[in-house]
C-alpha cells in the first residue's frame, strides 16, 4: 500500500511539474495557477470542514485582510517580503479573534457568524474608499521576487504557486494525521466524550481556525500576486460559498478532494464558460450528480467504486467481504 | 498527577455541598450533599427523571451548577470546565454509548491517553510515532482484556463490548475517581454479570460512583447505596437497608 502510494504521488509530482512545458499555451498554464491558489484556499477551509466539522461561509475573509493588507504596505513603502509576513501576521491574528467570536456558538450558529464576519470585510473593502478604493479595488504594482526570481512569466508564477500549495499540503498532511488531527476528528464526532477525556475541545477548534485562517491568507497571498490586483467583487459570499463547495464537491473527508474540487470548478468557471453560455447550470448539474451518487465527495465515491470494481475482479473472494457501509 | 492532594486520607475525592440544578421552573437537582472517600463505591438509584443522569452532568462539568459546590479533593471544581476536572483525577462513561464507532478499539483508547498528555497539541509529528502512548493502550486493552480485539472497528463489536470500551476509556486517564452511567444498560442478564466481574477487577482504591437500573449489578458492586427521587437525596445507607427501606418500596411500586 505505502509502496503504491509513494508511486502514485511520485506520478502526479512529475506531471504537476511537466505541466508547463506540456501545455505550452500562457493561458492555460496561467488557469494552472489559478487551480493551485483556489486548491490551496479548499485546502485550508477542509482543515476546519472535513477534519472538525465545523462549516464556514466567511473564509473570502481571509482574502480581503491579507490581500489588502499587503497591497497598502507595498503601497506604502514596505519591500515585498515585509508586507507579506505583515500581512499574514495581521490576518492570523484576525482570524484568532474571529475564531473567538464564531466558536461562542455551535452548529447553525458557526455557520451564520462566519457569514456575518465574511460580509463585515467585504462592506469595509466596498464603503471604505479611501482605505481599499472601493468599486474600484486596488493595485499591486508588482509580483514579488523570492531569492532574485522574476516571476511575471506564467510559468514561472505556476512554479511558485506549487512550491507553495505543496509546503501546504505536506504540512496538512502531517496535521491530519498528527495527535492533534485526531483529536479533532475525536471533537467532530462526541465533543462531550472528548472533553471528559481531557481534551479542550474549544481550544482545538480554535486553533484549527486561526490554522486555517493562516492557510487561507497565504492562499489569499498568491491570488493578489497572481491577479496583481484586489476588489470587492473577489470577496463576496458567492467566493467564500465557492471555496466551501470545492472542498465539499472533492470530497472534505479526504486530503486530495479539495484539490479536485477545486480543479473542477475553476475550469468549469474559466474554460468550460468560453464554450457553454450556462456554464453555471452545468456547475449545479455536476454538483447534483455527483451529491446524488458520491454523497461523501468526488475523491471517497471514486475510492469506493475502484475498490468495488476490485473486488469483482476477484470472486474468489468471499462474497460476505463487501460490509453494508453503515 | 494529583496523587499529592489525596495523600492526606481525610480528604474525601469528591464531595457536594448543596448541589442544585434549575432549569427555568423545573428543579432537576435539589441540593445534593455527600462525600466519596478513595475506593468507595457508592450506587445512586431513583425511578427515571429522578435526576441521576443531572447530577452526573453537574458533577462533570456538562452543565453549570444554579447553587452548591463540587469539590475534588478538598479543591472547589464548581465552575470548572469538564477537561480540568478530568486533568485532576475525574473520569465518567455515558449512558447513550458515545465511542467513536468509524475508529478501531486501538484508536479508540489512543485518543483517550492523548487527553492529558501535552503532546495531544502536536501537529507535524505522526501519532503512529509516539512509542509510549502505543505501549500504554496496549498494556490497558490487555488489563481489560481487549488485546485480540485491538484492531476492530468499534462498530463492529457487540453491545456488551460496547459498554466495557467504555469503561475502558474512561481508566485511560487514570482516574480516582469514575463516574458510570448506567453501565449494564441495554445489556441481557449473562452480559450484566460479566460487566459486573469487569467492574469488580477494577483497582480497589479507585472510587467509583454508579448509577444504575440493574439492582443485582447495584447490589453486587455498591457499598453504599442513595436514593433520588425528584432531584433529592430521599435516603442513603447499606444495600440490605435501602433493600427493606420503605420508603424506597413506596417510590419504586407506586404505593406512596
Amino acid at each position: 500500500m505505502t509502496r503504491w502510494n509513494a508511486i502514485w504521488l511520485a506520478i502526479v509530482a512529475a506531471l504537476l511539474i511537466a505541466v508547463p512545458t506540456v501545455i505550452g499555451n500562457e493561458f492555460y498554464v496561467n488557469m494552472a495557477s489559478q487551480v493551485l491558489i483556489y486548491a490551496l484556499f479548499a485546502l485550508s477551509i477542509n482543515m476546519m470542514l472535513g477534519y472538525g466539522g465545523m462549516v464556514s461561509l466567511g473564509h473570502a475573509g481571509y482574502l480581503g485582510l491579507a490581500g489588502y493588507a499587503c497591497i497598502l504596505l507595498t503601497i506604502n513603502g514596505f519591500d515585498q517580503l515585509s508586507a507579506a509576513i505583515l500581512a499574514l501576521a495581521f490576518s492570523t491574528v484576525m482570524a484568532g479573534f474571529f475564531g473567538m467570536l464564531s466558536l461562542r456558538a455551535p452548529g447553525l450558529g458557526f455557520i451564520m457568524i462566519t457569514l456575518a464576519l465574511g460580509q463585515i470585510v467585504w462592506g469595509i473593502a466596498y464603503r471604505a474608499n479611501d482605505l481599499t478604493g472601493g468599486d474600484n479595488g486596488l493595485r499591486l504594482p508588482a509580483r514579488p521576487m523570492p531569492f532574485g526570481i522574476d516571476l511575471n512569466s506564467a510559468p514561472r508564477f505556476y512554479y511558485f504557486a506549487l512550491a507553495v500549495v505543496a509546503v501546504a499540503l505536506f504540512f496538512i498532511w502531517r496535521f491530519s494525521r498528527s495527535p492533534f488531527g485526531a483529536s479533532l476528528m475525536g471533537a467532530r464526532d462526541q465533543p462531550r466524550r472528548m472533553s471528559m477525556l481531557g481534551h479542550n475541545v474549544w481550544l482545538i477548534r480554535w486553533l484549527t481556525f486561526v490554522l486555517a485562517g493562516f492557510w487561507g491568507s497565504v492562499a489569499s497571498l498568491l491570488f493578489v500576486y497572481y491577479n496583481l490586483f484586489l476588489s470587492p467583487h473577489a470577496l463576496g459570499l458567492q467566493q467564500s460559498a465557492e471555496i466551501l463547495l470545492m472542498a465539499i464537491l472533492g470530497g472534505a473527508s479526504s486530503l486530495a478532494g479539495p484539490i479536485v474540487g477545486a480543479a473542477i470548478i475553476t475550469l468549469v468557471k474559466n474554460v468550460i464558460s468560453s464554450y457553454v453560455e450556462r456554464w453555471n447550470t452545468l456547475l449545479g448539474a455536476i454538483f447534483v450528480i455527483v451529491i446524488i451518487f458520491m454523497p461523501y465527495g468526488l475523491v471517497p465515491g471514486c475510492r469506493e467504486l475502484w475498490r468495488r470494481i476490485a473486488q469483482r475482479r476477484k470472486p474468489s473472494a468471499s462474497k460476505a467481504a463487501s460490509e453494508p457501509a453503515a | 498527577m494529583s496523587a499529592d492532594t489525596a495523600a492526606n486520607g481525610q480528604t474525601p475525592v469528591l464531595e457536594l455541598k448543596g448541589l442544585s440544578k434549575s432549569f427555568g421552573g423545573l428543579h432537576a437537582v435539589r441540593g445534593v450533599t455527600f462525600k466519596i472517600m478513595p475506593g468507595d463505591r457508592k450506587a445512586i438509584i431513583g425511578p427515571n427523571g429522578a435526576g441521576k443522569t443531572t447530577l452526573f452532568n453537574l458533577i462533570t462539568g456538562i452543565f453549570p451548577a444554579s447553587s452548591g459546590q463540587v469539590l475534588l479533593f478538598g479543591q472547589d471544581i464548581t465552575g470548572w470546565q469538564s477537561h480540568r476536572r478530568t486533568a485532576l483525577g475525574m473520569a465518567r462513561t455515558f449512558q447513550i454509548t458515545s465511542l467513536f464507532p468509524r475508529l478501531t478499539v486501538l484508536d479508540n483508547v489512543l485518543l483517550a491517553i492523548e487527553g492529558l498528555r501535552p503532546s495531544k497539541f502536536v501537529m507535524w509529528r505522526f501519532l503512529s510515532s509516539y512509542r509510549d502512548v502505543y505501549d500504554k493502550a496496549h498494556q490497558l486493552l490487555e488489563q481489560a482484556a481487549f488485546a485480540d480485539r485491538a484492531n476492530t472497528e468499534v462498530r463492529y463489536l457487540s453491545h456488551g463490548e460496547q459498554r466495557q470500551l467504555e469503561i475502558v476509556l474512561g481508566l485511560a486517564s487514570d482516574p480516582k475517581i469514575l463516574l458510570l452511567d448506567e453501565p449494564a444498560a441495554g445489556l441481557s442478564s449473562g452480559e450484566s454479570v460479566e460487566m459486573t466481574e469487569f467492574l469488580m477487577r477494577l483497582d480497589p482504591e479507585l472510587a467509583i460512583l454508579l448509577i444504575e437500573h440493574d439492582m443485582d449489578v447495584v447490589f453486587d458492586l455498591a457499598h453504599t447505596i442513595s436514593v433520588l427521587h425528584f432531584g433529592e437525596v430521599l435516603e442513603t445507607g447499606k444495600p440490605e437497608q435501602i433493600k427493606n427501606s420503605q420508603k424506597v418500596q413506596e417510590i419504586y411500586l407506586g404505593t406512596g
